[in-house]
């Protein structure tokens, strides 16, 4: 593959770019520490390339205006932290149930509420994943480098575009901020999916009507394609019913579209962990901790590995209970009191020792603090 | 680039430490850019966000590596550099046995080891260049001299692509006397002990 000459990015620089090289060609937000340069990095781009950019009022608002540019065709962002993404969730429901495509960065800081705006922290993790009341399917992706930020934002767009539904860009402030040396793939050289669109003519138009993929083809509004999009369960039509021989097999469809991907949606990458007695299961910047405590134990004869969760949610089971299986002990390392490590425990149903290493001080983990408890462990 | 068993061995961590406003995210910039984009190592670079940018004791930290990097933080610091007292104390707790250590010998009265090397970068900036604001650039040239993480090419290509437009001569010129500086000061006194650990590595 092609790759751009090297150069020195930070993490939400690198989002931006992904988002570009997807096609992002809208773009509705508030700045809010640490996911400001987002937003002023779409600024800057996207008006020069003749696509608009909204500040506006508020969080809520930011996401309204992007589900309604997404439902005209559009390929929607917007970013913001913690308060702001509190605000988001009644809209981020609102494009679950209407399945609209779009993308949502949240740059994860100390919370609750104002918390700490300036610390790292990974208190989000459940909130992305259930924040919006209701059941409902969630796909949230989760950096831990430069080079993946700009690839998980392009992944990003293309499961929104690919599902129809808002996908979650979970990165923290770590992440966000440190500078790495990438060399970007060559812009033709990124995979660009987009949504499909109806072949039918417009009054032939059924907008929520489903083939075998369970997934509806969006119709751009302004095209001539008429239909309704409501927030209340729907029928094939997008008219609300509480029919239960309609409201079920909505739901099914909802949930069926993005389970039936699991074994596609569930990325990870392992570390070392062929031989390895103990692993780490960790994910953002505390996945940049374990790596190292891997390699500096290493040096001293100690068998570790890790497994970085990319994707969060869908809570990646099958690589979690093949990560788990037949080891010593399990360490999940996390800026919060045990978000993930209780789905990991959940997945290990009590077959290997694991422990969570929660963190709540507004700094990073550090490979020593690892080393130390395992340490204490043994 | 030399082959290692360990590639823990071949990581450096820099710090470099000041003040809001002394130019320390540019100096950091600039070392990232030099090692990483023209000396082609790998690296990372991580700075004080928050109140603590903008006046009191802030950071930059750069890691430089001939493996790809892990950890993006300094843990164990192999090169500091400090420009004020406040910083000198607050962030120098995690040095390794051995480090090199740069401190301004004006601003800097009590160097966190007896060992360091105390050289007036603030002084020299103000003096012989009449703009202390590039005291940054002066001692990121004795950074490079003393301890050859960077080569001093690659540090000036990297530094005049970051500058502004109209102030490279000058630049230029601070790099130059830092590096100087450093020669001069290690030329007198030969017995400055080098850091044994890292001295192969570099």
């Amino acid at each position: 593959m092609a790759r751009q000459r090297a150069r020195l990015l930070q993490g939400n620089e690198a989002i931006s770019l992904g988002a570009l090289a997807a096609g992002c060609n809208f773009f509705a937000g508030y700045p809010i520490t640490p996911a400001s340069e987002i937003t002023e990095i779409m600024s800057r781009e996207l008006p020069a390339l003749g696509h608009p950019f909204i500040q506006m009022e508020d969080e809520i608002a930011s996401l309204g205006a992007c589900i309604g540019a997404s439902l005209a065709g559009k390929k929607a962002m917007t970013a913001t932290s913690g308060p702001g993404f509190s605000l988001m969730q009644e809209n981020l429901g609102y494009a679950a149930i209407a399945e609209v495509p779009l993308v949502l960065v949240n740059v994860m800081r100390g919370g609750p509420s104002t918390g700490l705006p300036t610390n790292v922290a990974q208190g989000d993790v459940q909130q992305a994943r259930w924040g919006t009341h209701g059941d409902h399917p969630a796909i949230v992706l989760c950096p831990a480098t430069v080079g993946q930020c700009f690839d998980l934002a392009v992944l990003a767009f293309n499961w929104a575009e690919r599902f129809r539904t808002p996908v979650i860009l979970l990165s923290d402030e770590v992440v966000a901020h440190m500078r790495e040396k990438v060399a970007l793939p060559a812009p033709e050289d990124v995979e660009v999916i987009e949504r499909r669109q109806p072949t039918v003519p417009p009054d032939w138009y059924v907008p929520y009507k489903t083939d075998g993929s369970l997934i509806p083809r969006l119709a751009s509004l302004g095209q001539g394609y008429r239909y309704h999009v409501t927030g209340l369960v729907h029928d094939e039509r997008g008219f609300p019913t509480r029919r239960p021989d309609e409201v079920e097999p909505f739901y099914a469809r909802l949930f069926g579209k993005i389970s039936r991907h699991f074994s596609d949606l569930e990325r990870v990458r392992a570390f070392e962990l062929e031989d390895a007695e103990v692993v780490f299961i960790a994910y953002g910047c505390t996945a940049r901790a374990a790596q190292a405590a891997v390699r500096i134990g290493r040096e001293k004869g100690l068998k570790l590995g890790m497994l970085q969760l990319l994707t969060l949610w869908p809570f990646p089971r099958r690589p979690v209970e093949e990560a788990l299986s037949g080891r010593r002990l399990a360490l999940v390392p996390e800026l919060n009191m045990g978000q993930i490590s209780r789905e990991v425990k959940r997945v290990n149903n009590g077959r290997t020792q694991v422990l969570r290493h929660g963190k709540m001080d507004g700094n990073m983990i550090t490979p020593d603090e690892l080393l130390n408890r395992l340490r204490e462990v043994k | 680039m030399n082959q290692k068993e360990s590639p823990s061995l071949s990581r450096v961590e820099v710090r470099l430490a000041g003040s809001g406003g002394q130019g320390l995210l540019l100096a950091g910039l600039v070392l990232a850019e030099a090692a990483g984009l023209h000396d082609g190592r790998e690296v990372a670079m991580v700075q004080s966000y928050g109140p603590e940018a903008r006046g009191g004791a802030s950071k930059a930290e750069v890691i430089i590596s001939d493996a790809a990097i892990d950890y993006p933080l300094c843990s164990r610091v192999d090169l500091f550099l400090a420009l004020t007292q406040e910083a000198a104390d607050a962030y120098s707790w995690d040095l390794k046995p051995g480090a090199w250590t740069l401190v301004d010998s004006d601003l800097v009265k009590h160097p966190p080891t007896s060992r360091a090397l105390r050289l007036p970068f603030t002084a020299v900036a103000r003096e012989k260049l009449k703009k202390p604001m590039v005291a940054n650039v002066v001692a990121l040239g004795a950074l490079a001299e003393v301890t050859g993480v960077v080569s001093r090419r690659g540090l000036e290509k990297a530094l005049l692509a970051r500058v502004p437009p109209g102030t490279e001569p000058l630049n230029k010129k601070a790099l130059s006397l830092g590096a100087k500086m450093a020669r001069e000061y290690l030329g007198q006194d030969t017995s400055q002990p080098q850091p044994e650990a890292h001295s192969e590595d570099i």
